[in-house]
């Protein structure tokens, strides 16, 4: 039985298990029967042209994880931001893990999707904001039909939360191969603030395979700053499907680091509903060997006086393969709008490859909009400076490629988070140097 | 020191240097003059190490060993160091870390422990301080947006630190204002003892007020056509290159 056959046969035992009379009943179904139309994506369509998930699909994977396994703090500490005091929401296996986590409903909601589903105080966010931005494409469809659990992030009005936010999901290896779809939704309300970062991590050599869908509403003049670490063992595959909405005046800004895993696709989505929005998309991507990272990002500016601002980098060895396809559309309205992107990328081994796409759609006439792409390998004056400064070739290499990848940072607003990233890429691309980058 | 023999190097089977001679003693200043395209750049690379250029006949010695087939960075380790005519910027690396490795490397290939910390500090306060550069300065990215003045400044701030024996100045004149160039002189000159030499590779002869060579040569077409003393600079500046030419013709 494919994978497809699989879930699709299971949708009814499992909406009997959760609860068949929830109010997203309806939702799951409708999501369910697009999805069995329309099954997995394959290369023939043009967004998964350079993608293929054939290789994840073939496993047998466990569906409905429903044993609790827990891990022992010691041994994950290095995954959480754990020089500073976070809030917290772990799961094990796709199973909420208290042990680990700290939530909060101390005015501000920090919970469970699992909660805000079924407890009728949630209802009304809920029918606001639930699977209101998100696709009807095949993928974001299979995770809405069984949309059970994942992080539920509230901030109401003039709130801002004081400490980051960690969404952490670890997969064991209890199971032989595993399936998960976590579901978050967050909701930031007019002039609030909340800093998230998400990560997804496998403690085992078991394939783990992870659909996550994640919407975030940025309300009038809000302020989101989410944070993606994606550096998983070269076993887990992960295709991230995240939609903002953004309201007047509000700020949002998404930042990927892909320095791991076997196959990782990001679909970001932003949405411009009203004016002065300002939208940031950022991303490093640090691969080797068969690692493959596909950027599909979506800025669509709709009212008039926005910006939006991407910029991604890229550094490919061994037979890694990158995909950035980066689409902007100007709707007719969205006059003055600054659109900005940029995809810098370099190739380390001659094995490796990027397919790299800008998209434009510009509807309206007096707008600014501009983009960039380059492909090269480093920069051989650069490198002979630092040679002959005494630094060898390898050590020098090594330095331009922190550079290079370096300036995606500057964004980055939690001083730990940054150093514990900078740390990442100096490991990653084998800065060996006298100093503290 | 340096010795150069009938050196022929470039790029692709063509050459650019085409049997250069030269000789630099520990102590001395030597400048090299020449007109645009005439080599001058070629040989402060080909002397560095650079890969793109091929020796395709003669020698270079360094204290007495042939280095030709050194890396820039063990040339490096050995004493040589170049000064950019455009320095490269290094975004995300500040300059204090950027001369921390540098440092480092060198002791490392040298045998030699790290620089203690508060060692390093020190010398990089006195090294900066004689080349006028603020604290500010100091932890900015490597030459991004520095002006052409910075630039040069952070050059002789790093040949500074680094104490080679030979150091080569290609075209460190070139974008400086005045007080800039006077500073730049003077640090060059403070670091001058008789164990080191400076070759000195500059268009025009105001440099030369402030470093004051003990020989001049003048590079044209790959070739020292002509070696003097620094009166040679001022003949140049007051009457250009065509009488060289012209001289060369005669002959």
């Amino acid at each position: 039985m494919s994978l497809k056959e699989k879930l699709v046969s299971s949708f009814f035992a499992f909406e009997d298990y959760i609860d068949a009379d929830s109010h997203i009943h309806e939702m799951r179904n409708s999501a369910i029967k697009s999805f069995g139309e329309k099954g997995f994506p394959t290369k023939k369509e043009e967004a998964w042209k350079y993608t293929s998930l054939n290789s994840i699909l073939k496993e047998d994977y466990c569906v409905f994880p429903k044993k609790e396994n827990t891990v022992e703090f010691k041994d994950v500490k290095k995954y959480f931001l754990h020089e500073i005091d976070t809030y917290k929401i772990v799961f094990i296996d796709g199973i909420y893990n208290s042990f680990l986590s700290e939530t909060t409903h101390d005015k501000v909601d920090v919970c469970l999707m699992s909660s805000a589903l079924s407890k009728p105080k949630y209802k009304a966010v809920i029918e606001n904001y639930f699977n209101k931005i998100a696709k009807e494409d095949s993928l974001t469809s299979l995770n809405t039909a069984f949309a059970k659990e994942g992080a539920y992030i509230f901030i109401p009005k003039h709130r801002e939360v004081e400490k980051p936010i960690e969404i952490i999901n670890f997969a064991t290896g209890n199971e032989a191969a595993l399936f998960l779809q976590p579901r978050n939704l967050i909701v930031v309300e007019e002039n609030a603030h909340v800093q998230i970062i998400e990560r997804h991590q496998s403690l085992t050599t078991n394939p783990v395979f992870t659909n996550v869908v994640t919407e975030i509403f940025a309300e009038k003049n809000a302020s989101v700053d989410y944070y993606k670490i994606q550096n998983d063992n070269h076993s887990a595959s992960l295709i991230d499907n995240t939609f903002i909405s953004q309201n007047w005046g509000s700020n949002a800004s998404v930042h990927t680091f892909s320095f791991g895993g076997k196959l990782t696709r990001n679909n970001l989505n932003f949405y411009q509903k009203g004016e002065r929005i300002n939208s940031t998309l950022k991303g490093v991507t640090i691969i080797e060997d068969k690692q493959l990272v596909d950027h599909y990002t979506l800025v669509n500016h709709i009212e008039p006086n926005c910006e939006s601002h991407q910029d991604y980098k890229g550094i490919f060895d061994g037979n890694s393969t990158g995909v950035f396809n980066g689409r902007i559309i100007v709707e007719k309205e969205a006059q003055k709008t600054d659109a900005f992107q940029q995809n810098n990328n370099i190739l380390i081994d001659n094995n490796a490859s990027i397919n790299s796409k800008p998209q434009l759609e510009i509807f309206a006439d007096d707008v600014k909009c501009s983009h960039g792409c380059t492909i090269g390998q480093l920069d051989e004056d650069a490198l002979f400076y630092l040679q002959t400064r005494g630094i060898r070739k390898k050590e020098a290499q090594a330095l331009l490629m922190y550079a290079f990848a370096s300036n995606v940072l500057d964004s980055v607003k939690i001083p730990e988070l940054k150093s514990r990233i900078t740390k990442l890429i100096a490991n990653k691309i084998g800065v060996k140097l006298g100093f503290n980058l | 020191m340096l010795h150069i023999k009938d050196l022929h190097a470039g790029v692709e089977n063509e050459d650019i240097l085409k049997g250069i001679n030269l000789e630099v003693k520990a102590g001395e200043i030597h400048a090299i003059m020449g007109p645009n395209g005439s080599g001058k750049s070629t040989l402060a690379s080909v002397i560095a190490g650079k890969e793109e250029f091929e020796v395709t006949q003669g020698s270079i010695t360094f204290e007495n060993e042939d280095i030709a087939e050194l890396a820039p960075e063990e040339r490096a380790h050995k004493g040589i160091f170049l000064s950019f005519q455009y320095p490269i910027e290094i975004p995300g690396v500040s300059v204090t870390n950027f001369i921390k490795t540098a440092i480092n490397e060198s002791r490392k290939a040298k045998g030699q422990e790290d620089m203690p910390a508060g060692e390093m500090l020190k010398m990089i306060r006195e090294k900066a301080e004689l080349l006028e550069m603020d604290r500010k300065f100091l932890s900015r990215s490597l030459n991004e947006g520095f002006s052409g003045g910075e630039k040069k400044r952070n050059e002789i701030f790093q040949l500074a630190m680094l104490e080679p024996k030979l150091a080569i100045l290609d075209e460190t004149d070139s974008g400086l204002d005045i007080d800039a160039l006077r500073i730049v002189a003077n640090g060059v000159n403070k670091l001058r003892n008789e164990n080191n030499a400076v070759v000195v590779i500059t268009h025009y002869q105001r440099l030369l007020d402030h470093i004051v060579p003990d020989f001049v040569h003048v590079l044209m077409d790959g070739k020292i056509v002509k070696s003097g003393t620094k009166e040679l600079a001022h003949e140049l500046e007051e009457k250009g290159y065509d009488w060289i030419k012209e001289e060369i013709n005669a002959v």
